[in-house]
């Protein structure tokens, strides 16, 4: 199985081959990051650039540890300390860095479409890494790859995703790689958080959270993006809490082996309550550590081996 | 029809030959371990395990190194092995490694064996042994045991198989077409 992109922008454009590809080459990695000494040479003299115009921890975090556990030189460059803010398009400040030969581009934007425009211009692999509502595809594929450490395969699992799916590029990635994957996808939130026409990606909608919950076998719980809330789409955080918060008591409803995962950064106690964070359900982390191990594999699978037969 | 070079009985002869060289140089099986490289260097290390427990009654500790990441010709736009894992489920330090392979060829893949054992600590020694050499070094690297030298033209392929990977066991020397 071969990954055929030559870059990843967002899951819509993968097939099933592709996405199994990396969460297959990702089962390996995570061997590596066990051991004593985790970095291996294979990227020896490739420079990677990290640059993130929107706040992350984990997201950049992880891209930057994959890239230094395969020997890479990894560069990262916030947003507000670049050329950007003396009014420096993207377009130029990306060839501006590929005039610099870096070997991949990593880049987190808050306008949908910023990693598709950088792409157009650059002859190098490019990595989304998180453009505005749209996509998040790294983000997907560490989820599929935890869901599948768990329930050993994918086809036909029930997963429920919870929250603001209009605001979220990681409901929308997700939706693509689950139903590309042949997986049962249902959305769950209050009216003014679910898209219209959402129907059209394959997915139920279900305004209830007990009712959405029942059949899962995977919950996806989304955070509620204050960031992103210029209007409000709830009266309240307690109300929405009440209604769509997931607690232990809700959770009863829920099948006894069903996956609880979470993108991270957690609001803890409106989205989800501590206990279910802590709980036995919960592979809130389990979801970071694979995270590293599907970049190091996106990373690899980008830059290519020379596949010639060496005795 | 491409030469055969080793035969089944004949590659069982080499293996056997080998278990008892490793025995004889190391002065018995202290302290000795066998790390098979993927892909047919693990059915080939395997077997002399084998062998050499009927040998000497010891069973040698057994590891498995893919050594697809520690490979020196990264390219863009090209196809990628699939990373198989690598095993090594003993400590190495002051254990004394005999690597195994099928083909010795530029040295190079044992180059890239030889670093990734030494990310698992430091042996008391590495010795390699092959079951075919092929000359056309690359790098100063030679084998304490060999099966059978074959000289080679460069263009030429050697091509292994072992009843474990390909159902039967042969060596045959292949011209490439061009």
């Amino acid at each position: 199985m071969q990954y055929s992109q030559k870059h990843l922008l967002g899951i819509k454009d993968l097939s099933k081959e592709d996405i199994l590809a990396v969460l297959n080459a990702a089962d390996s990695f995570k061997v590596y990051t066990q051991r004593d000494i985790k970095k291996v040479p294979t990227l020896r003299g490739r420079t990677i650039i990290n640059m993130f115009f929107e706040p992350s921890t984990r997201t950049r975090t992880s891209f930057e540890i994959a890239g230094k556990r395969m020997s890479a030189d990894v560069i990262n460059i916030a947003g507000s300390s670049s050329s950007i803010v003396k009014g420096e398009t993207l377009i130029d400040t990306v060839k501006n860095l590929e005039a610099m030969n870096c070997d991949i581009l990593i880049i987190r934007h808050n306008e949908a479409g910023a990693a598709e425009l950088a792409a157009r211009y650059l002859k190098n692999p490019v990595i989304n890494a998180g453009d505005g509502y749209h996509e998040h595809p790294t983000q997907a594929l560490l989820d599929l790859m935890t869901i599948r450490d768990h329930k050993q395969t994918l086809e036909g699992l029930k997963v429920t995703i919870v929250g603001d799916i209009a605001h979220s590029r990681v409901a929308r990635s997700n939706i693509y790689a689950m139903r590309t994957l042949g997986m049962d996808v249902s959305v769950v939130g209050p009216p003014t958080m679910i898209p219209v026409d959402i129907e059209k990606m394959g997915v139920k909608v279900f305004y209830n959270l007990e009712k959405g919950i029942q059949e899962a076998d995977v919950i996806m719980m989304l955070r509620i993006q204050m960031e992103r809330q210029n209007k409000t789409f709830f009266p309240t955080l307690r109300e929405y809490s009440n209604l769509f918060g997931l607690n232990l008591e809700k959770l009863k409803k829920a099948k006894k082996d069903v996956l609880i995962l979470h993108p991270g950064p957690v609001n803890r106690g409106v989205e989800i309550s501590p206990d279910v964070i802590n709980g036995p359900h919960s592979v809130i982390l389990n979801q970071v550590t694979n995270g590293v191990a599907i970049r190091m594999a996106l990373m690899y699978l980008l830059l290519g081996l020379n596949d010639e037969t060496v005795n | 029809m491409n030469p055969v070079i080793l035969n089944s009985q004949q590659i069982s002869r080499a293996i056997s030959r080998i278990a008892h060289e490793i025995v004889e140089k190391n002065s018995g099986c202290d302290g000795l371990a066998l790390v098979g490289i993927r892909t047919r260097g693990v059915p080939f290390a395997k077997r002399l395990q084998a062998k050499i427990k009927s040998i000497e009654n010891v069973t040698l500790q057994l590891g498995i190194l893919d050594i697809t990441l520690y490979r020196d010709d990264m390219k863009t736009g090209r196809s990628h092995p699939e990373i198989g894992s690598t095993e090594i489920p003993f400590p190495i330090e002051k254990t004394k490694i005999v690597l195994c392979d099928d083909v010795l060829f530029t040295g190079r893949t044992i180059r890239a064996a030889i670093d990734e054992l030494m990310d698992f600590g430091r042996p008391a020694g590495v010795q390699l042994a092959t079951l075919i050499d092929r000359g056309h070094r690359e790098l100063p690297i030679r084998p304490d045991y060999v099966g059978k030298n074959i000289p080679t033209n460069k263009s030429q392929r050697i091509e292994v198989k072992l009843k474990e990977e390909d159902g039967e066991d042969q060596v045959v020397l292949v011209d490439n077409p061009q």
